[in-house]
């Protein structure tokens, strides 16, 4: 495996490649652009340019005015502040008329660490999921968040990409696409299925090492697209299991359990488990201590893996 | 056009607003009609469009910020051009293309989807950096109401403009004084509103909003300078209605059966001056 990279820095490549491809694409800052990257689309394209300072309403304000002038606005800031701070203008300017906006949330999850609980954007799938003609992509490593943003030119309507500060290990090739609406089946196993996005797919994988040398057999979705969700692919594997681990670096409510718990009940109800924060806010702290203070961990994923199927011996017996 | 014949369309406005509001049971009067005189100065002097084709790439933009004035843009639209005046009476109803806040994609005319207030003026400013862009010279202009003005939002789009030299962009404040729980000044006071303007680095002109002759000159002057400007434009709530005006009652309220035949009859000229 390559070294590990940031997620932002597919954000990055991403989006200097998609103003190569389109003259129409922009980008709109909100002073954070050493911090996401988005600084060097600047320096390349300073045209094309906004940093609008610490104002996220007017951010998002502006993207839906440059989106109806016939712009593709990418507009980055840290998650938190983008998603909760301008939700109106996402609502009423951006998603009621379906506009070509992309909305980049940087240091998505606890991955901003040290900076705290105000910084740590724990709800944002949650935010965004909920909101007509809005997409939701959480990609786990570099090469995916630059096939995210891609591929998000070729979408219809309002987009939200969600990365992270730190490095997370590499799993992905530069040239594996993304495609809304579909996951990436990274294992298949017949006893439990971990479905993950984000810095939690990695973890995922070993989880999945874990349960093996347990004799446990379980697969691992990667649901890059939450929204709209893999729902075929779902069917598949929680029929063939029969238990399902949601693993995410955000709150329990509303994110991909919510999403995965509200298909799944609705179509095929299993036994689920979810690894995530459950109703509460982050702390300071390096990313991987405070992953491990909320149980984001490989081991927690196969603790709930062992515990589904527990739960179903216990219903056989 | 004369003075004379754009009062007779401000006077046709206000008049379509009180029936589709009594049709519709519920609306906001008193905002649409201290608007009705700007909105047929935009749409009749001042915007460079094409009613009969709504998509026309070059026109000029109009965001009408407060959404919630939209009987009264639907009627200027409609006697503009845009589609059959037929459609007025559909206002708020179910299936209607006229919804209770502005949608874009249900009515050709409308450049924007409005209705949360503090919203235009960033995607006004947006729209201005696009034309900028392109190097097109469509104009924008956004109207907003005076109690919008509480929002922080609109002064982040003020202090955005001025920053990046937006002189295409043109705000228009319907300075009626009242909003929904009474007076601007005793719910929350947005004065020295002048000097705030001036100090976020707009360029500000006071009109009275119910002249003709005094919105011409503003907009003449407001496309004329090199930084975004902003006119100020003194109106009277509910104007055209004794008992409406300068009434935050009339806000957002339908006219019952007595109250509905006496404005009627003033709306006509019959008033008792």
């Amino acid at each position: 495996m390559n070294e590990p990279r940031a997620t932002r820095e597919g954000y990055v490549e991403g989006i200097l490649r998609a103003g190569e491809i389109s003259d129409r694409v922009a980008v709109i800052e909100g002073d954070v652009s050493r911090s996401t990257g988005s600084a060097a689309f600047g320096e390349r394209y300073p045209d094309r340019f906004f940093n609008l300072g610490a104002s996220e309403q007017d951010m998002l304000g502006e993207a839906a005015g440059l989106a109806l002038a016939g712009f593709i606005p990418f507009v980055s800031t840290y998650a938190v502040f983008l998603t909760g701070r301008a939700w109106d203008q996402i609502r009423t300017g951006v998603c009621y008329m379906d506009l070509n906006v992309r909305l980049g949330g940087a240091h998505g999850g606890t991955s901003v660490g040290p900076d705290g609980a105000t910084h740590q954007a724990l709800e944002d799938i949650a935010l965004m999921r909920v909101l007509p003609n809005m997409k939701v992509l959480v990609p786990a490593d570099a090469n995916q968040t630059r096939a995210s943003v891609l591929a998000s030119l070729d979408m219809e309507g309002p987009v939200y990409i969600r990365f992270g500060r730190n490095p997370v290990p590499q799993i992905y090739g530069e040239d594996e696409p993304v495609v809304p609406g579909r996951g990436k089946l990274l294992n298949e196993g017949s006893d439990v299925t971990i479905v993950a996005c984000g810095a939690m797919v990695s973890r995922g994988m070993r989880a999945v090492e874990i349960l093996n040398r347990r004799g446990i057999s379980a697969g691992l979705i990667d649901m890059v697209s939450i929204k709209p969700l893999d729902e075929q692919l779902l069917m598949e594997h929680a029929g063939h299991s029969g238990n399902i681990v949601v693993a995410e670096d955000h709150q329990m409510a509303g994110g991909l359990f919510g999403a995965v718990a509200e298909f799944l009940s609705r179509r095929l109800p299993v036994r689920i488990a979810s690894v995530s924060v459950n109703d509460s806010f982050g702390t300071s702290g390096a990313p991987s201590e405070v992953m491990s203070r909320y149980g984001l961990t490989a081991d927690a994923i196969a603790l709930e893996a062992e515990g589904l199927l527990k739960d179903q011996a216990a219903v056989a017996d | 056009m004369e003075p004379a014949e754009l009062q007779g369309l401000a006077r046709r406005v206000r008049l379509d607003v009180l029936k589709m509001i009594r049709e519709a049971g519920s609306g906001h009067p008193g905002g649409s009609f201290s608007a009705a005189e700007i909105l047929v100065e935009l749409y009749w002097r001042v915007l460079s469009i094409r009613p009969h084709e709504p998509d026309w790439p070059e026109r000029d933009r109009f965001i009408l910020s407060k959404g919630h004035a939209c009987p009264a843009l639907y009627s200027v639209l409609a006697r503009r051009g845009y589609f059959s005046p037929k459609e007025l009476m559909s206002l708020r109803k179910i299936g209607s293309a006229l919804q209770g806040h502005p949608n874009m994609h249900h009515l050709p005319g409308l450049d924007a989807s409005t209705g949360s207030l503090g919203q235009g003026l960033a995607m006004a400013c947006g729209m201005a950096q696009g034309f900028r862009l392109d190097r097109m010279g469509s104009r924008v202009y956004c109207l907003l109401g005076d109690g919008e003005l509480q929002e922080g939002s609109v002064w982040e789009a003020a202090m955005s403009a001025a920053h990046y030299g937006l002189s295409s962009l043109t705000a228009i404040v319907d300075r009626n004084m009242v909003q929904l729980d009474g007076t601007v000044s005793s719910v929350m006071e947005i004065e020295p509103l002048v000097d705030k303007w001036l100090s976020f680095g707009w360029d500000v002109v006071v009109a009275d909003g119910h002249s003709f002759p005094s919105l011409e000159k503003a907009f003449e002057h407001a496309a004329g300078t090199d930084f975004p400007s902003v006119i100020i434009a003194n109106t009277v709530k509910g104007r055209g209605v004794s008992f409406m005006e300068g009434r935050y009652q009339w806000h957002g309220k339908c006219p019952d059966d007595e109250e509905y035949a006496e404005a009627l009859k003033q709306l006509k000229g019959d008033r008792d001056e």
